[in-house]
């Protein structure tokens, strides 16, 4: 490191201390501008172009004619009266998917992180059980989960063994959205633990300490120190469960394949097909459901900003 | 050009002359020191003249032996990627300056990801590919390179309209890599099991329907009848329901009495349990969805699929069950089978042209294109050979007679099937057909809802592809 000492020691005497923090945000923002914002551009051009070009200045401008066809709805609340019923298909599954997944993860991981840090045999183990399928890729988490779901799988095999009729799960709607949901908490309540537990540990002793000198029951301890303190964590866990929720897609992709129907076609998957899998690949409407998306996802940020504001206060 | 050559030769003329002058004004180069001399300049003369010879040999050659390297983009349904590659080898053996790299992806690749490359300029030099139509207007045109077009004309010309960019009546921009007939499977141990006799030729959907429900009735068979997720697997049903596809001005009119038949077999097949969800009903949008696997575990008692899965049968199924190709079933519109298939095609953003066409005149010359197909047990997309025949020495009994049946199919295809098939938006229809049959299939929609969903998809569309 010493070997830049000189040059950088000469470029702040150029320009300043002040301005050297620039320089080192410089090689980041060149980063983020090209593969972050420059793509984000991009998208906007596309979304007020249609045709099916590739290059932008091949495209010809029609405003905001894809959006308008996106909300072009009866009533948003019935995605069979919108003209673009897929689109709203997926918002309504992916809502119904955060809204499940989100209260499931949270809940799951809270249990997990308090059991986890109390002083059991083999905790370092079950930590490491429980934070495994964090490392799994989500295609494979999802091609697992599919062998033992299938008609021959291992759970239909089991069932069977039982005595039991073999269960169809991904042809029954309420089934499949059912093991989407499972699927991935199952891949993703490791990570929320880990932030969970270390919000858990941070939480000074000898509160507790004070608590069991008291007699204080367990569940009051718990509603009235752990719960308390730990709510920022919980802020965060529950934010970027929804923001994660609401990006959700190649776990059940590959699972379910977005159906049966359009049972579990979630907003990211309508937007990879329209711009990439039909026939005629209409990034134009693509790149639309992806402003959308990218707005909803914007609003959640900022409640993130927010809720850790309100931690530092 | 005798002015121009007379120009020429009094140029060199006077260069020699000049440098003749130049010579004998230098007195010294003559004499007893002028040897010396002479000897003193020529040396370095030699001496490079032996150092590049050998750094050539060393290096590898004059330039004139560069290789070209071309890509080709492929899928496989069965062996045919094993014998592409092995052609390919022979090819570069007597071709040492074209090396092709040969990309073996997943059909799904090719269908989804090389349009993408293709229209960013990224795409490889030739491809086999499905949607003949959809990718017409990157197609390379080979006639300028091609030492004979009309070995092409003569025999992929019925096949070449499918793959022409519009409004060009004369391109050359491939071959078929086979022709597909759609056809069903039959499990015959299980027909036999159950004690059902095999419906004959000519027998309706209707028949199959009830003799296939019976078997699987009797034998606890999961899938009476599967039928691929495919579009074009649907209008095999679609065309022998009578389905006109077009309406008198030759625009596309998906939803007819014809169409509306066949989607209500399909759905009410499903009702009824002769179909099962988990093919239609279970994914979502266009995708493709098979029962091969099904098949080859003896679950499905019959399968509408197509010739190009015989290979894939004789191998996997082996002695595990007796298996036949039958004819497709009949309707009020006939008993035709879908055309279709695969053709490997050359692109115009190609930087070989030429290299390109010499590949693809080997592969598609007669000895070669035999040999592939009898090896890759494909009906031939060569007029030629197809009217010769084509011996399948590798074929297991079973593979032989399903290529037999599939064989007798192609000849009986009805125009409207071919004319459906080379349509320029056929899989734009196709797609929409099966996201929404698979909706109403699911329970999600009612059929009528799918009817105007179709239309509506269809004309949206094939104006966004039109939009300039």
């Amino acid at each position: 490191m010493r070997l830049f000492d000189p040059p950088m020691r000469r470029l702040q005497r150029m320009i300043g201390a002040r301005r050297m923090a620039y320089v080192f945000l410089l090689p980041n923002f060149v980063f983020f501008g090209l593969f972050v914002f420059l793509p984000i551009g991009i998208n906007v051009v596309f979304s007020v172009t249609g045709g099916t070009a590739l290059f932008p200045s091949q495209r010809p401008y029609v405003g905001g004619e894809q959006f308008a066809h996106l909300f072009d709805c009866g009533s948003y609340l019935d995605p069979a009266t919108c003209r673009e019923d897929h689109f709203w298909r997926g918002v309504a599954n992916t809502a119904k998917f955060v809204v499940f997944q989100v209260t499931a993860m949270v809940a799951f991981s809270l249990v997990t992180a308090l059991v986890l840090n109390m002083k059991i045999r083999g905790r370092g183990f079950f930590r490491a059980v429980y934070f495994f399928p964090v490392l799994l890729s989500p295609v494979v988490v999802a091609l697992i989960w599919k062998w033992i779901l299938q008609r021959d799988g291992l759970l239909n095999a089991a069932i069977t063994t039982l005595g039991g009729q073999k269960i169809l799960f991904f042809v029954d709607p309420s089934w499949a959205m059912f093991w989407a949901v499972f699927v991935s908490v199952w891949a993703h309540m490791g990570f929320y633990t880990l932030i969970l537990l270390a919000g858990l540990q941070a939480i000074p002793a000898d509160l507790y300490e004070a608590a069991e000198m008291d007699a204080t029951p367990r569940w009051r301890v718990l509603t009235h120190i752990t719960l308390p303190l730990l709510w920022p964590n919980m802020i965060v866990v529950i934010v970027l469960a929804l923001i994660k929720g609401a990006q959700t897609f190649d776990e059940v992709f590959v699972l379910t394949g977005g159906g049966p129907g359009t049972a579990t076609l979630m907003i990211v998957q309508y937007i990879y097909e329209t711009g990439f899998a039909s026939q005629v690949q209409n990034f134009g409407l693509a790149a639309a459901a992806s402003v959308v998306l990218g707005v909803v996802l914007f609003v959640l940020t900022l409640l993130q900003f927010a809720a850790a504001r309100r931690k530092e206060i | 050009m005798d002015a121009d050559t007379e120009g020429n030769t009094c140029a060199r003329g006077s260069v020699e002359e000049r440098a003749r002058g130049a010579y004998l004004a230098r007195s010294d180069w003559t004499g007893e020191h002028g040897g010396k001399m002479i000897a003193r300049a020529v040396k370095p003369v030699i001496a490079s003249l032996v150092l590049s010879l050998l750094s050539a040999a060393v290096f590898g050659g004059p330039a004139s032996a560069e290789t070209t390297v071309l890509r080709m983009a492929w899928y496989s349904d069965g062996n045919e990627g094993e014998v592409m590659a092995d052609l390919l080898r022979r090819f570069h053996d007597q071709n040492k300056d074209i090396d092709v790299v040969l990309d073996q992806v997943p059909y799904k690749a090719i269908n989804e990801n090389l349009p993408v490359q293709l229209a960013s300029g990224q795409g490889p030099d030739m491809a086999r590919i499905v949607d003949m139509g959809g990718l017409s207007r990157y197609a390379l045109d080979m006639r300028p390179y091609l030492k004979d077009p009309g070995y092409w004309e003569t025999n992929f010309g019925p096949f070449l309209e499918w793959m022409r960019p519009a409004g060009d009546p004369q391109a050359i921009p491939g071959f078929m890599t086979q022709l597909t007939v759609t056809g069903p499977f039959v499990n015959k141990t299980l027909f036999e099991q159950a004690g059902v006799a095999i419906p004959g030729e000519k027998s309706t959907w209707e028949d199959w329907a009830k003799a296939v429900k019976e078997v699987a009735g009797k034998v606890q068979a999961p899938f009476p009848l599967a039928l691929d997720r495919s579009g074009h697997r649907f209008y095999a049903l679609a065309v022998s329901q009578g389905t006109k596809v077009f309406d008198a001005n030759g625009e596309p009119d998906v939803v007819d009495e014809g169409f509306k038949r066949a989607a209500q077999l399909v759905y009410d097949w499903h009702k009824s349990g002769v179909m099962s969800k988990e093919l239609w009903g279970s994914v979502s949008g266009t995708a493709y969805r098979g029962a091969n696997d099904e098949f080859k575990n003896a679950q499905v008692v019959m399968y509408l699929s197509g010739s190009w899965q015989t290979a894939q049968f004789a191998k996997t199924v082996d002695n595990a069950f007796d298996w036949v190709a039958v004819p497709n079933p009949c309707g009020p519109g006939g008993c035709s089978s879908m055309p279709g298939g695969a053709g490997l095609v050359a692109f115009k953003q190609t930087q070989h042209p030429r290299e390109v066409a010499r590949l693809m005149e080997y592969l598609a010359s007669e000895p070669v294109l035999a040999e592939f197909y009898a090896r890759s047990l494909f009906v031939p997309g060569h007029l030629g050979l197809a009217k010769k025949g084509i011996d399948y020495p590798t074929a297991s009994p079973e593979a032989a007679a399903a290529l037999k049946v599939f064989t007798a199919s192609a000849a009986q295809i009805s125009p409207l099937a071919y004319r459906t098939q080379g349509y320029i938006n056929s899989r734009i229809i196709f797609n929409a057909v099966i996201s929404r049959l698979g909706q109403a299939v699911s329970g999600e929609t009612m059929l009528e809802d799918a009817y105007k969903r179709i239309t509506a998809d269809v004309a949206q569309q094939i104006a966004e592809r039109n939009k300039k």
